[in-house]
């Protein structure tokens, strides 16, 4: 029976009543008083030398305060990049500046070359079209293959535009090589993993305060994690140590990544704030947002799956090269490497793993973590491949798959990770329940009735989440440690204030991790406030992205509870006048074992603050705990999905007529917010394999660069979903047993689509059309392999 | 500059403004009410969708001075002080029809449109209504959902039970 209160609940979320009546406090919602307006002047060319600005007539224009080059910030660092991976001969990462306005050239389109600040947004956009820039174009690397194959750099210090050269593992090279010379079938698929924009709802802003009395700075800022701001842009761009600066994210419209980053603008706000003693603001538009905010996925690459007669897979061997854009963003570098190379032996027990992956500078946009980061990049190239060897074997996709999963936990993979626990057979059992696998070919004969072409595909996945264990990640190149930290403030009443280092911009905490509290205390739900985003009220934070919010937040919380109940028990038998080994604490009650003596949750709390009978001598005061929870090992959330299409041969329109997935997220707290993640990790990905698109043109022109160009899904493009998270094998490592579930549907869902789609295809012997399916892709490929007599 | 005579939320209003003030700018910016939002600038994503004159409109799409005259309802014209939701606001909540908030004040404007012109929908109609108004979040299943769930409770029949 489902439950009304604490984890297992879907308890109604408690965030929803301020967005549904138009009281949330999102950045840009927020205006100071004397608040100036900057605006960006932007490079409009993908690759120049910025010969002269000039910037008297903007200066003299009506209500301009300062125009701001990169002169004004000599004194200060560039942005700079968490994460350095090292390459095969043992070389760090090439690492070019990456400055807060343009030094001397601009290396894409969108490159923030001067800053207007004026008393209005209008007067600083007006004035920025006053400044004069002699901007001398130069050729653009805009092509991934070309950008390696010699030419023109987009950095001097990285004249072959490699920011690494990656092998991974090293050692299984050669096994690897001779595993695929001599095994029975080998199947070979080149794909691209196509280039996005995470286009969260809400654009980003940005607002500096300085209050020049106590040399404090304020940062209000869209982030996914204020902490990591304060730290990156504290310690490495403007030299403002911890104390002297603060750092609030309030309401952030969705963030899928692109929200993670430390970015220029932030930077910028903050000391104009403290040059201009005023505060600063800064609002993206839209189109800005598509040439600002980091991109995602953007991989070239080729796979190798080979494999012995009855289709056991023998070794697997991919090729990468991976689109850096043209500075590093925060965690670029992690992407295609710890994040991918890692995941490459998916569900399957392939002995044999090797990949390299090439790291390429672009003139383009920085692409880093969107939505999976590096997992649905793995996911896609593994299960695409996988798709097609069933083909090339006449083995049916979902036996070849059971022929090769990973049935035995915990299990050690090829690539460095080891699962904790999973059930691959029974996710896949679910969706083929849950998606009437049996009852497809019915409904293929009913659409080929109608002339369309009817597809069933399906893909499986599994990611590495609750990033991450800071000892492991320090050794593959993490600048950081990656645990969370949690403080649990148990009010005198008996009222609790949980302060969380996690963010929440759509995932609902406020909610979730207020169940985890409740369940572990028996109070209610509404006596417990969570806070979050603010560096001055949380002690200390990494932030929320790759699904790690529950099992890493959530595990510090727990911590802080387990202690708070420690130091309550005594409390209690102190009170209570017993021996604290004989003191239990149930659904809110201290009692005494084999007695009918107990004391209420708040009587307790009480006396914690009023210690006036307390153990003075052994104990302190107060009920306050806090705890740092640094993970074991990732969580291995997995599933299946099921894709189900039909194809309009004549237009190449593909619709998608029903989407089932059945994940193994571990304990679930609250299923209808898990539900709701996964429904919107599906739309991302559907998004992706059907229509969305970041387009470049060869000068490195952002084609894409609004709503009215970038597709973005809409209601009418997608089916309902139906989900299923019941084949639930708990983490084995966290105290929750849970595994994360903010990326899975965007992970898993593109290769059951494509697969689905190539399956309708089938008749036409199409092997493989690369991501946006987009009817015209669809229609050529059909056209295309038609034989001539039929298509005249 | 023009001078501007509009009701907003019931009440009259009477600013100067710039002649390329959007409405929009003039809700968030002069008069506070930011609960409508700007999610592009192309037209697109409909967080800034208000009933003008009892229909939605795109307040980002139009003048502030085009709007003398009219009445426009936000957000914060359809929510009570006191914080109870209304019918729509409150299958929102039931069915998880939102996540991080910023495309919802519009999509509750949107539903309550809808909802007034047919208040039948099929689930086609729901999301063919829908096209202008864009979610990143929610994949739009619960969005969907509490629109067919509002339309049933304001048909007078039952509610559809939270899954």
């Amino acid at each position: 029976m489902a439950k009304d209160f604490g984890i297992g609940a879907s308890s109604k979320r408690r965030e929803d009543k301020r967005f549904l009546t138009g009281t949330g406090r999102y950045t840009d919602d927020m205006n100071k008083p004397g608040q100036a307006y900057v605006h960006f002047l932007r490079s409009d060319m993908a690759s120049g030398r910025i010969n002269g600005i000039d910037i008297a007539a903007a200066e003299a224009a009506p209500g301009v305060i300062k125009v701001f080059t990169s002169r004004d910030f000599e004194a200060v660092g560039g942005v700079p990049c968490g994460w350095q991976v090292t390459d095969r001969h043992g070389e760090p990462m090439k690492e070019p500046k990456h400055p807060v306005l343009a030094e001397g050239f601009v290396r894409h389109v969108g490159d923030p070359i001067a800053a207007v600040v004026a008393e209005t947004r209008a007067q600083a956009r007006d004035a920025a079209e006053l400044i004069e820039v002699d901007l001398e174009e130069l050729p653009a690397v805009v092509n991934l293959r070309a950008a390696v194959s010699g030419g023109t750099a987009v950095h001097p210090e990285a004249p072959d535009n490699l920011c690494y050269d990656w092998d991974f593992p090293a050692e299984s090279k050669d096994a690897v090589d001779e595993a695929i010379r001599n095994a029975h079938h080998v199947t070979v698929l080149e794909l691209v993993n196509n280039r996005l924009v995470a286009n969260p709802m809400e654009p980003r802003a940005a607002i500096g305060e300085y209050d020049a009395a106590d040399d404090q700075h304020t940062l209000w800022t869209t982030s996914q994690n204020p902490h990591v701001i304060r730290l990156l842009m504290g310690a490495f761009v403007l030299g403002i140590p911890e104390h002297k600066l603060r750092v609030v994210a309030p309401d952030v419209g969705g963030g899928f990544g692109s929200k993670i980053y430390h970015y220029a603008e932030e930077a910028f706000v903050t000391l104009a704030a403290k040059v201009l003693n005023r505060p600063v603001k800064w609002t993206s538009d839209r189109g800005e947002a598509f040439m600002s905010d980091a991109h995602g996925r953007d991989h070239v690459c080729k796979v190798e799956l080979a494999m012995d007669a009855e289709g056991h897979f023998l070794a697997l061997r991919s090729t990468t090269l991976a689109n850096m854009g043209a500075y590093l963003s925060t965690f670029a570098p992690c992407i295609p490497t710890w994040l991918h190379g890692t995941l490459l032996a998916g569900n399957y027990k392939t002995p044999l793993i090797f990949t390299n992956v090439r790291a390429v500078f672009t003139n383009t946009v920085p692409v880093d973590a969107y939505r999976g980061a590096g997992r649905p990049e793995a996911t896609y190239l593994i299960e695409r491949t996988v798709d097609k060897a069933a083909r090339e074997m006449g083995i049916d996709p979902a036996e070849l798959r059971r022929r090769n999963f990973i049935t035995q936990f915990p299990y050690q993979t090829p690539v460095a990770v080891e699962y904790d626990s999973g059930d691959y057979n029974a996710t896949l059992d679910k969706v083929l329940e849950g998606s009437d696998r049996a009852g497809f070919e019915a409904r293929k004969a009913e659409s080929a009735s109608r002339g369309k072409l009817r597809g069933y595909g399906l893909a499986h996945y599994i990611e590495a989440c609750g990033i991450a264990p800071s000892s492991l990640v320090g050794a593959l190149g993490a600048r950081a440690g990656l645990y969370e930290a949690a403080t649990v403030r148990v009010n005198p009443t008996g009222s609790i204030s949980v302060f969380t280092g996690s963010h929440s911009h759509g995932q609902g905490h406020e909610t979730t991790f207020a169940q985890v509290v409740a369940d572990m205390l028996g109070v209610p739900e509404d006596s417990i406030d969570i806070v979050h985003g603010d560096t001055n009220r949380v002690p200390f934070g990494m932030g929320t992205y790759g699904s790690r919010s529950l099992a890493v937040g959530g595990s510090a919380i727990v911590k802080s509870v387990d202690k708070i109940v420690a130091k309550a028990k005594k409390i209690a038998a102190h009170l209570l006048e017993a021996a604290e080994s004989d003191i239990t604490f149930e659904n809110g009650q201290f009692s005494v074992q084999g007695t009918d003596k107990s004391l209420a949750w708040g009587e307790v709390c009480l006396a914690a603050y009023v210690p006036h009978k307390y153990p003075i001598e052994t104990l302190e005061p107060g009920l306050e705990e806090t705890s740092f929870y640094d993970p074991a090992n990732f969580t291995y959330p997995s599933g299946a999905y099921a894709c189900e299409v039909e194809v309009d041969p004549e237009t190449g329109k593909v619709e998608v007529l029903s989407f089932t997935a059945a994940d193994d997220f571990g304990n679930v707290v609250n299923p209808m917010i898990v539900e709701g993640q996964v429904h919107g990790g599906l739309a991302q990905g559907l998004g992706q394999a059907l229509m969305e698109g970041c387009v470049y043109d060869e000068n490195g022109q952002l084609i894409t660069a609004s709503f009215m160009d970038y597709a973005m899904p809409l209601a009418k493009d997608l089916p309902s979903f139906t989900v299923d998270n019941s084949a639930c094998t708990p983490c084995t490592h966290n105290p929750l047993g849970v595994k994360g579930c903010g990326e899975a549907g965007a992970i898993g869902s593109p290769p059951a689509l494509v697969n689905a789609v190539l399956d309708a295809l089938s008749d036409y012997g199409i092997a493989h059309i690369d991501m946006p399916l987009t009817p015209s892709k669809v229609w050529a490929a059909i056209d295309a392999a038609r034989p001539a007599a039929a298509a005249e | 500059m023009p001078g501007i005579k509009l009701t907003v939320n019931g009440k009259t209003v009477e600013k100067t403004v710039e002649g390329r003030t959007l409405l929009v700018q003039l809700l968030r910016e002069e008069l506070g009410l930011t609960g409508t939002h700007v999610g592009c600038d192309t037209s697109q994503c409909g967080a800034c969708l208000v009933h003008v004159n009892g229909e939605s409109v795109k307040s980002c799409t139009m003048l502030a001075a085009a709007a003398e005259g009219a009445e426009i309802t936000t957000i914060e014209g359809v929510s009570s002080r006191d914080g109870t939701l209304n019918v729509v606001q409150a299958a929102f909540q039931e069915h998880h029809g939102l996540q991080c908030g910023f495309c919802t004040p519009g999509m509750v404007m949107s539903i309550t449109d809808l909802l007034r012109v047919n208040a039948s929908p099929s689930e086609t109609e729901v999301r063919e209504w829908l096209e202008g108004n864009i979610c990143r979040c929610t994949g739009y299943h619960n969005i969907v959902k509490a629109a067919l769930s509002a339309a049933e409770t304001l048909r007078g029949a039952q509610p559809v039970a939270a899954e």
